[in-house]
């Protein structure tokens, strides 16, 4: 088992013929992701890496049956592809691109309330089942399959957690990039939801960043709901106040969103938080030692 | 972005927005000409530099007459401000807006913020104008009012109502806050701001309701449709080598410290100077090379970390995903040689084409101390910068 995609999930990508999305198209079916169709309107009966691409992502779901999307189209017209997707009602919608303008996402999120179609980032990793389903940019080598689900709003850091994972023979079920931007789909809470309910997956680890207030709401719903061990990670301690730190999202406002305060609520909800970044993967360990889980997790 | 007050308060006046007449001015001449067509009993002579606490720090004065006019242009024009959004090192005043003077009656809070719990432009008001919002929230978070703007249909003329009644704006006065209120999300959604503020909103004594000051913020992923918002750009009010970063698509930020610090990926850039501190030393600065980086930008990024004369030795820390660990390493190679290198260089390689990377830098003549971890890195560049 895993959460949101597995080995039959079929995909296509939006803006396919892009040479950043032909790349990873290459490197995802290397990995053995069930590519079936792209989209670039205008390019419809072409055939790139042997998959066709259509003109519109309806037809493109019509003909092959995808249910997931993930999108490469630059930032511009990515607002527009999230809702092609939405509206071809698929059921997962995975958007790589960055610098999205943050008011053409808020028009998104309200095009898609009541909408079936899940999105993960924008400006985001993707999505990782490991050995089964790799759906977007991260290194797939470094992913184990295994027991433990990772959830992070940074990609760097997610692959740098994988590692220190699969290196101590600690395995994966699904690494969940949900992107760094202030208005993004798919949020901490949703992710750890699926992942209490994942019969495979046994821990969490959580991955954070200065800015906004959704660590602490995610950590008050570990504390009321999650039957899981999780721990944390929260990247930018000693950022300054004011300064946007690379992504959209990672900017201390008006005294809110610091490192201190989402660590402090975090612990007090009963997840231990690593001091380093260097120290994830340990602090999984000691954690998965304290609750008996470590032998059920050591899969290498 | 960020912009001055008096182009914020020129996008304003497009929108309907009611501000006070007034002229821009970069020399004492300018100042005093300006008034001198203001034509007003009282004129206002404002620093304009991209921070707040001004008026604290001596940059905001009451001019009586134009010998008052001429005085104060001269005291503040080239004045270097200190305040508490500045640092210690403060700001060059370089422009100042001269504007008419008003009867204040009573001072008010007025702000849109994208608010991310809700994906949804909020709009803000309380009557305790003139304080920072954020005092405002911590003692009397009563006296704050808040509507959701639903994107599709705007902000509703009963929204503006509501917050107006609610913030006790006099009844006869109450249609005309409305209009700016609405104006002011009109500004909002068509320049693309992050922040639109007006602290204070006033009410003056012959019946009016204006903005007296507007901080206007815009976001920077939307710049390249917002083309007139984008030639407001001040250069001058920022860092020189975050505009050289920006050039070449680097995420750049200058730091106090001096360790130099070149990473992939922002939240491992940002975690990488927390390591940094986690062991004793000082980043000097955030950088994050992104996921697309070329030999070229590489060198480049080291240039601007070491144009920075504070910074003693470089950490350059690389998760590759799309970066390739070889690609790092040529451009490191190559960025050493042409600047000749004299600080330590510590380098962490890590994930596609890594073993690659690490022949490229064996291989060269430039001295490189690897490091197996990103901890084992950081405690190697702390302890060679000493």
């Amino acid at each position: 088992m895993s959460v949101f995609i597995n080995k039959d999930t079929k995909v296509i990508v939006q803006g396919i013929t892009g040479s950043t999305a032909l790349f990873h198209t290459k490197q995802m079916l290397e990995y053995g992701t069930k590519i079936v169709g792209g989209v670039t309107p205008g390019k419809g009966g072409m055939e790139v890496e042997g998959v066709p691409v259509f003109n519109t992502v309806k037809e493109a779901v019509e003909a092959t049956g995808a249910t997931a999307s993930v999108i490469y189209v630059p930032a511009p017209f990515a607002a527009d592809s999230i809702m092609e997707a939405t509206d071809a009602e698929l059921d997962l919608a995975i958007c790589i691109t960055e610098h999205i303008p943050v008011l053409d996402m808020v028009k998104v999120k309200r095009y898609m309330e009541g909408k079936k179609t899940r999105l993960v980032g924008p400006n985001c990793p993707g999505v990782i089942t490991a050995d089964e389903c790799k759906i977007g940019i991260m290194p797939g080598y470094i992913h184990k399959k295994g027991h433990v689900g990772v959830v992070s709003r940074s990609g760097t850091l997610t692959y740098e957690a994988v590692h220190q994972l699969s290196e101590a023979g600690i395995g994966q079920t699904t690494a969940v990039g949900i992107g760094g931007d202030p208005v993004n789909g798919t949020n901490f809470i949703d992710v750890l939801k699926e992942f209490n309910n994942d019969p495979e997956t046994y821990a969490v680890i959580m991955i954070g960043e200065i800015g906004g207030t959704a660590e602490e709401e995610a950590a008050e719903w570990v504390k009321a709901n999650m039957n899981k061990p999780v721990v944390g990670f929260i990247g930018g301690r000693t950022a300054p106040p004011g300064k946007r730190m690379g992504h959209a999202g990672a900017i201390i406002s008006g005294g809110k969103g610091t490192a201190d305060e989402k660590i402090r609520v975090m612990n007090e909800c009963g997840i231990q938080v690593a001091d380093t970044p260097s120290v994830m993967g340990e602090t999984l360990i000691k954690v998965l030692k304290e609750t008996d889980l470590y032998d059920k997790c050591k899969t290498h | 972005m960020n912009i001055h007050e008096y182009q914020g308060k020129e996008v304003l006046r497009q929108y309907g927005v009611a501000v006070p007449n007034g002229k821009v001015a970069f020399t004492v001449e300018e100042a005093v000409e300006a008034a001198k067509e203001l034509g007003t009993d009282v004129c206002v002579v404002k620093a304009q530099i991209h921070a707040g606490g001004r008026g604290k720090a001596g940059g905001v004065k009451v001019a009586k007459n134009l010998e008052e006019v001429r005085t104060y242009a001269e005291e503040i024009l080239g004045k270097t401000l200190v305040t508490h959004q500045t640092g210690p090192e403060g700001k060059e005043v370089k422009r100042l807006l001269i504007e008419e003077g008003c009867d204040i009656q009573k001072e008010y809070y007025v702000g849109l913020v994208l608010d991310r719990a809700t994906s949804r432009v909020t709009l803000m008001a309380s009557e305790e104008g003139g304080t920072e919002i954020e005092e405002v929230a911590e003692a009397t978070p009563e006296k704050i009012f808040k509507e959701e703007i639903d994107p599709v249909v705007g902000l509703t003329a009963f929204q503006a109502r509501r917050i107006a009644f609610n913030i006790n704006i006099p009844t006869k006065l109450v249609n005309q806050a409305v209009k700016f209120m609405m104006g002011l999300y009109q500004a909002y959604v068509e320049k693309d701001c992050s922040i639109a503020e007006i602290n204070p909103l006033v009410v003056t004594g012959d019946g009016k309701v204006m903005a007296l000051d507007a901080k206007l913020n815009f976001d920077s992923n939307a710049l390249y449709r917002r083309k007139d918002i984008l030639e407001m750009r001040d250069l001058e009010e920022e860092d020189t080598k975050e505009i050289e970063a920006s050039k070449y698509d680097l995420s750049y930020i200058a730091l106090d410290g001096n360790i130099g610090c070149m990473v992939n990926g922002a939240g491992l850039a940002m975690s990488t100077m927390d390591i940094i501190k986690h062991y004793g030393g000082d980043p000097a600065n955030f950088l994050d090379v992104g996921g697309g980086a070329t030999a070229e930008k590489v060198t480049e990024a080291f240039k601007i970390i070491l144009s920075d004369e504070n910074v003693k030795g470089i950490f350059v820390n690389i998760f590759g995903g799309i970066m390739k660990c070889d690609v790092i390493a040529t451009g490191v190679v190559e960025a050493a040689k042409q600047v000749g290198l004299e600080v330590p260089l510590v380098v962490r390689l890590e994930g596609t084409n890594v073993d690659l990377g690490k022949k490229i830098l064996a291989e060269s003549d430039v001295e490189i101390v690897a490091a197996d971890s990103m901890a084992d890195g950081a405690q190697k560049i702390v302890s060679l910068v000493g």
